[in-house]
């Protein structure tokens, strides 16, 4: 068994979390002040997620904010932000929009911020 | 146009919005918020990274969305915005004076007014560093602005001085977009940003950062073409021999925020040394009658989850204030004890009701600590806590029945492991 020092990254407190691993899974979590960290470990030690957030052009010249519905593979991070650096978003858009469906396994590209 | 409102908000940013929303639902029949920017928002609009807003809506939103949550609930009021209008000054009467280009300059008239101003950044001439002033410096809330607003990126080589969030967060947005972060360097031995930062915007990406090291030279002519960095010693002096050299074509500081407060000078506002931003009640009034102040003018937050409570205080006060009379205060001091940088409110009226949420700062990295509030000998409140950092906000809650017990004045301290 081998245990990985990890920092939770789902809120501001930061906790640090021993995360025991037996045969690529973990089997005891440590030191979460929540049951989200708890689920973050088991995640991070197999298969790590990040919601990815950037911007895309619009046809109105504005940078729309937008991010990944949930969390995608962080492998595969660069191979998603060169599809959103090619996407162009028509205005006007609201929260929530979808610019591009299934980007990574599934997830959605959506807006984060409102443009008339 | 109207001259006379019940109060008056300057800034529209997180703090400025909800303490609006929060005035007119106290009962303020005209709310007026000044904003000198395009749109409603403030820093928010360039922050399009997800994480705002898990304390208040238990979701992890982007600054924009987070802005549009207050933005929304603004519009469901009959709350007056005036955008692209700049406050130039201000008078203990309660007169503003601002600018737009419609009207020109023009005065305006409030019962109260709210401080929403927010803060910016320090500058690189904080800093004392060899070499020219050549192309390629930028705070690093400036290339934030460039990236995600206008769709440009500054650079493709990038330094990085100062581990603050906003150094991390553009680590991060500048390798999305195609640069290389060569190095985050800090000169403190701890990072002022949070852990989850470092984790999320320079381990992903295998960025390093270096503790207790600063730049010593920026080279360039024209252009910076590159960085010297030094490791520095207890007193943050460079130590001779221990040059490291980075080639980069950017160089981004993330060196602190100041509360932007030039305006609250202009009517005398006291301000304190310690947090650069009014001296304040409970009820985040300041020293002269009627005007309260909220959010990073107040005291430079890491959450705005906490800047939209602390607006949403100053706001229902305000809009109390305006409806009766003061009952006359009964103030007692809170000082800044062993290892605390500032406590936020400076005073407490003790004839005002309900518990006190104290905001304050260590100044500096503590383990397994206990956290004290006495008043003389009597100890009040006792709490332990871990790890305590500059870098992060502590609170604490005083209950009603302990201010009530408060002589003089009281005083919060921090004593732990280094
Ligand atoms: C560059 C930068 C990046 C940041 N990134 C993050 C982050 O990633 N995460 C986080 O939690 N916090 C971040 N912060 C902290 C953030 O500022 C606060 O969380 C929050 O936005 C503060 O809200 P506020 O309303 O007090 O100030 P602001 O959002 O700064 O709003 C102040 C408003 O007042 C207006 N104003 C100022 N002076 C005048 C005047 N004279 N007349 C009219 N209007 C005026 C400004 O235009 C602005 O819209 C960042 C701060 C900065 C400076
Ligand atoms: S374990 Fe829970 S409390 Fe701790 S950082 Fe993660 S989400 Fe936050």
């Amino acid at each position: 068994m081998i245990i990985k020092n990890l920092t939770c990254i789902e809120c501001p407190m930061g906790c640090q979390i021993q995360a025991s691993i037996e045969n690529e899974k973990c089997v005891d979590v440590k030191g979460n002040g929540c049951p989200r960290g708890k689920i973050y470990a088991e995640s991070e030690v197999v298969c790590p997620m990040r919601i990815v957030t950037s911007t895309v052009k619009t046809d109105n010249g504005k940078m729309l904010p937008v991010k990944t519905s949930m969390p995608i593979k962080k492998a595969e991070i660069f191979e998603v932000m060169e599809k959103i650096n090619q996407i162009k978003a028509k205005t006007p858009v609201r929260i929530g929009d979808v610019l591009k469906e299934n980007i990574a396994d599934g997830v959605n590209l959506i807006a984060t911020s409102n443009i008339n | 146009m109207k001259k006379k409102y019940d109060i008056i908000v300057i800034g529209g940013g997180p703090a400025g919005l909800a303490a609006a929303i929060s005035a007119y639902d106290k009962g303020a029949k005209s709310v007026l918020i000044l904003e000198r920017e395009d749109c409603l928002g403030g820093i928010l609009n360039q922050c399009i990274h997800n994480g705002f807003g898990l304390n208040r809506f238990k979701e992890s939103l982007s600054g924009p969305e987070y802005a549009f949550r207050f933005i929304d609930e603004l519009k469901t009021r009959n709350i007056e915005v005036m955008l692209q209008t700049t406050v130039l000054s201000m008078r203990e009467d309660k007169t503003i004076t601002a600018i737009n280009s419609k009207e020109g300059v023009f005065s305006l008239k409030a019962k109260a007014i709210i401080l929403a101003m927010g803060c910016r950044e320090r500058s690189r001439g904080a800093l004392n560093i060899a070499g020219s002033r050549p192309a390629g410096i930028y705070s690093a809330g400036t290339a934030q602005k460039f990236v995600n607003v206008k769709g440009f990126l500054p650079g493709k080589k990038v330094v990085i001085l100062g581990s603050g969030d906003i150094g991390l967060i553009m680590a991060r947005r500048m390798t999305l977009e195609g640069a290389k972060v060569q190095a985050v360097l800090e000169i403190m031995p701890y990072s002022s940003g949070l852990k989850r930062n470092i984790v999320q915007c320079l381990d992903d990406f295998d960025i390093p950062l270096y503790l207790s090291h600063t730049i010593t030279k920026i080279e360039g002519d024209k252009h910076v073409t590159g960085v010297v960095v030094s490791k520095v010693d207890q007193n943050r002096q460079p130590i001779p021999n221990t040059e490291i050299h980075f080639d980069c074509d950017t160089v981004l500081f993330s060196v602190g925020l100041i509360p932007e407060n030039e305006l609250s000078k202009s009517a005398n506002i006291p301000l304190s040394p310690n947090t650069r931003g009014a001296i304040v009640y409970q009820t985040r009034e300041t020293l002269v009658n009627g005007f309260f102040a909220c959010g990073n003018v107040l005291q430079v937050h890491d959450l705005v989850d906490f800047v939209s409570e602390e607006a949403f205080l100053a706001g229902a006060y305000a809009g109390e204030y305006i409806k009766k009379a003061n009952k006359g205060r009964d103030a007692v001091d809170v000082k800044n004890g062993k290892n605390v940088a500032y406590v936020v409110p400076q005073k407490i009226d003790k004839n005002i009701d309900g518990n006190v949420k104290l905001f304050f700062r260590p100044t500096k990295m503590l383990k397994d600590c206990t956290i004290t509030v006495k008043c003389g000998d009597e100890i009040l409140v006792k709490k332990n806590k871990k790890i305590v950092a500059p870098g992060e906000m502590e609170t604490l809650i005083l209950t009603k029945e302990k201010t009530d017990k408060i002589v003089y004045e009281i005083e919060v301290l921090v004593e732990g492991d280094i």
